[in-house]
């Protein structure tokens, strides 16, 4: 259906100057070096991996329903919540902050492409694999992944079921499809602006990008190191994690998490960027303290590279270095509460409409506000000691992954799909797709809040009775979730087939050079730069 | 047309800075894998230096107290337990001894190989409060070295050690785990 929109929207266009575009099919996206192209791949292969991981959610949800085991052994189980935190991070939240990226940085910046489009076509094209090899130890003896999307080791080495090497392979090719994305966006960004369009000229979305691609480049290659050493610990008797050998197994959580705090970052500071772009346009004033906005970013980008044993607290460190992960993370309270301070100061006295780009903006502000609240919580080490490993965790990060991020995409999307398909998309089923989602989404996580208080653990397929009652509200709220983002996939297919005309500014209030090319943008976009002043 | 090499020159004209971009990105990248392997190490020295992970030291010490007090008394427990697969039979001779700050003591610890094949063993000890690590000072240890035993074999193991005047003065129970661990596969000849 895509195929079909841009096939047409190149039919609106100049198409017959170029001959790439001649490719029809499966090969026009497989040698594709257009950013929208790329653009629109990786977010289609984000929302498949997104029902992919959804599914297993289902899997888990279900199992969770009732005390007791209900469909699944508990070894499946652990698969399960393995492979959907492998999938949602590493398939569905970053792939679809890179079509984002793909789509929308070159055309905010007055760039006719994105600076390196041959590595950028293989950067997606090695994905798919990635998840295949993840995907396709499911159906291998071994099993798929059983040890936690963390896979600390010796869970992962010693007591591996036998997927570790598929798993490290995996992550390798995602690993590297994110540092050439990441690469890609830095190159674009600093070399192929606008004439006249400064760093602090940029739209906050493109600066959450760079941040972003920054953090990338810094950690994922720390990613790559230690499951390395995870590959030759199982394989080829190194002894990185392993005592026997004079290694350390809480090294690992250590190099785990220097990777594994800023990877949080990566997922979240894009959707500041896809937020304060949505909430002045429907607030119809300009974003509150731009400047600050970009310095926060900044500092929390920086902030994330000291706090990473705030995940180990009950690992037994000294009181010293509690203290100062305590202190480091809680300060990380201050760059975030200017964010949230800005975006409600931007809607302040501001002329609010509520089309659901901004419904889903909002909704953001105030849920992933939630999460950053436990998030506080769960930073105090002598609280954490008996929030560890519970389901206040899981609520905590699902809070700022689910409503906080995900709820970026989606508004997001909504906001760009006229810009995309040329389409306008129906209000009224988006709507609906807000409203379902929303009011699941609590029901699925709120609950697990007070599970977690009451210490139900995490990973675990069976629980004591006294959770019976909150376990059933929340996999009945887990299942009306799901369904909800069948309405999404609704509201988009409807979009691309037809609609209303989509206007080339079709938010009055919305600024930024994205809306001055036509409605769908045409393939080629800005090959003269546009001048900034 | 014009318009492709419109691009084209474009993008030429942006190649060699777009290339020097792209190289220092590519060094960061790099120099970040080798950081990851440079933290193995990088702990191993901080927690030398600061003490911490409950590490004790790996090669004999010399006994350097001078003299005894006699006004605190430390409780030492000892605990062991065995790795996955190992089938030893693995245990402290007493599971607790009282000593004085400065006072050397010498205990015994008991290991049978229970298998039908020989296995070479290594403990490894981990003091816990992690911070009194540096001041549990051993002057001799089976767990210097590794421990071949023969199908059936057993074997009193020794330790000899004291423990530090200058232990923080809250400190008053000291716990030594040992795990054992089946190197056969791994052990250097």
């Amino acid at each position: 259906m895509t195929t079909e929109t841009i096939n047409e929207s190149l039919d609106d266009s100049h198409n017959d100057d170029h001959h790439d575009h001649k490719m029809t099919g499966m090969k026009r996206w497989l040698y594709t070096t257009n950013h929208k192209d790329i653009g629109t791949l990786y977010l289609w292969f984000a929302f498949i991996m997104f029902l992919t991981g959804g599914a297993l959610a289902m899997v888990i949800r279900i199992e969770l329903f009732q005390p007791g085991l209900q469909i699944v052994e508990p070894d499946f189980f652990n698969q399960l919540t393995t492979v959907h935190g492998l999938i949602m991070v590493f398939g569905a939240i970053m792939p679809a902050f890179t079509g984002f990226a793909n789509w929308m940085v070159p055309m905010m910046i007055g760039a006719p492409d994105m600076a390196l489009p041959r590595m950028n076509n293989w950067s997606f094209w090695i994905l798919p694999f990635a998840f295949a090899i993840l995907l396709g130890s499911f159906f291998m003896e071994s099993g798929a992944p059983n040890f936690g999307w963390t896979f600390y080791a010796p869970l992962s080495t010693t007591y591996s079921n036998g997927s570790t090497a598929f798993f490290v392979f995996a992550v390798h090719i995602m690993g590297i499809s994110s540092i050439m994305g990441a690469i890609n966006i830095v190159v674009t960004i600093m070399n192929l602006r606008a004439p006249g369009m400064t760093y602090m000229k940029m739209p906050l979305f493109v600066w959450t990008f760079f941040i972003t691609a920054y953090l990338l480049i810094a950690v994922m290659p720390v990613l790559a190191g230690v499951v390395t050493m995870l590959l030759t610990d199982t394989y080829f008797g190194t002894s990185f994690f392993d005592a026997a050998g004079g290694g350390d197994p809480v090294m690992f959580q250590h190099i785990f998490w220097f990777f594994g705090h800023p990877e949080v970052y990566i997922m979240i500071l894009p959707a500041f960027g896809i937020v304060s772009t949505i909430i002045p346009a429907f607030s119809r004033k300009k974003l509150f303290g731009y400047s600050s906005m970009v310095y926060a970013t900044s500092s929390i980008a920086l902030l994330s590279f000291i706090v990473w044993a705030h995940h180990m607290f009950t690992t037994g460190m000294p009181l010293f270095g509690e203290l100062f992960f305590m202190y480091c993370t809680m300060l990380i309270a201050v760059p975030t509460g200017v964010k949230v301070f800005n975006w409600v100061a931007t809607m302040w006295r501001g002329s609010l409409t509520f089309e659901t780009p901004m419904l889903f903006s909002i909704a953001f502000v105030i849920l992933f506000t939630i999460g950053g609240f436990s998030g506080l919580m769960l930073a105090l080490t002598p609280v954490d000691f008996q929030y560890h490993d519970t389901y206040f965790v899981v609520a905590h990060f699902h809070y700022v992954l689910v409503t906080g991020s995900l709820f970026s995409i989606y508004a997001g999307a909504y906001f760009w799909l006229p810009k995309w398909t040329g389409n306008m998309y129906n209000e009224s089923l988006a709507k609906w797709h807000f409203w379902s989602s929303l009011i699941s989404v609590n029901l699925l996580f709120f609950p697990m809040h007070f599970l977690g208080l009451a210490g139900m653990p995490r990973r675990i397929p069976d629980y004591a009775l006294q959770f019976a009652d909150f376990n059933k509200w929340v996999s009945i709220g887990g299942f009306a979730f799901g369904l909800s983002q069948l309405i999404f996939l609704a509201v988009v297919i409807k979009c691309i087939k037809g609609g209303d005309k989509a206007p080339a500014k079709p938010w009055d209030g919305a600024e930024g050079l994205e809306w001055t090319v036509a409605s769908p943008a045409p393939y080629h976009t800005f090959s003269t730069p546009p001048k900034v002043d | 047309m014009s318009e492709g090499t419109e691009q084209e020159a474009n993008s030429h004209e942006i190649k060699p800075s777009n290339s020097k971009v792209i190289k220092k990105l590519v060094l960061v990248v790099f120099a970040m894998f080798g950081f990851g392997f440079g933290l193995v190490p990088l702990y191993d020295v901080f927690c030398d230096i600061t003490g911490l992970n409950g590490k004790t030291n790996t090669v004999g010490v010399a006994y350097a107290a001078d003299g005894i007090d006699t006004s605190r008394t430390i409780k030492v427990q000892f605990i062991t337990r065995m790795a996955k697969g190992i089938p030893w039979k693995f245990e402290p001779v007493i599971n607790e001894i009282s000593v004085h700050p400065g006072e050397m003591k010498f205990v015994n610890f008991y290991a049978k190989n229970q298998s039908q094949r020989d296995i070479i063993g290594q403990a490894v000890p981990s003091v816990s409060p992690g911070l009194a690590a540096g001041y549990f000072q051993k002057i001799e240890c089976f767990c210097f070295t590794q421990q071949p035993l023969k199908a059936g074999e057993e074997v009193e193991m020794g330790l000899q050690f004291y423990v530090d005047l200058d232990l923080p003065s809250e400190i008053t129970t000291l716990t030594l785990s040992y795990t054992l661990y089946d190197i056969s596969g791994k052990a250097d000849s």
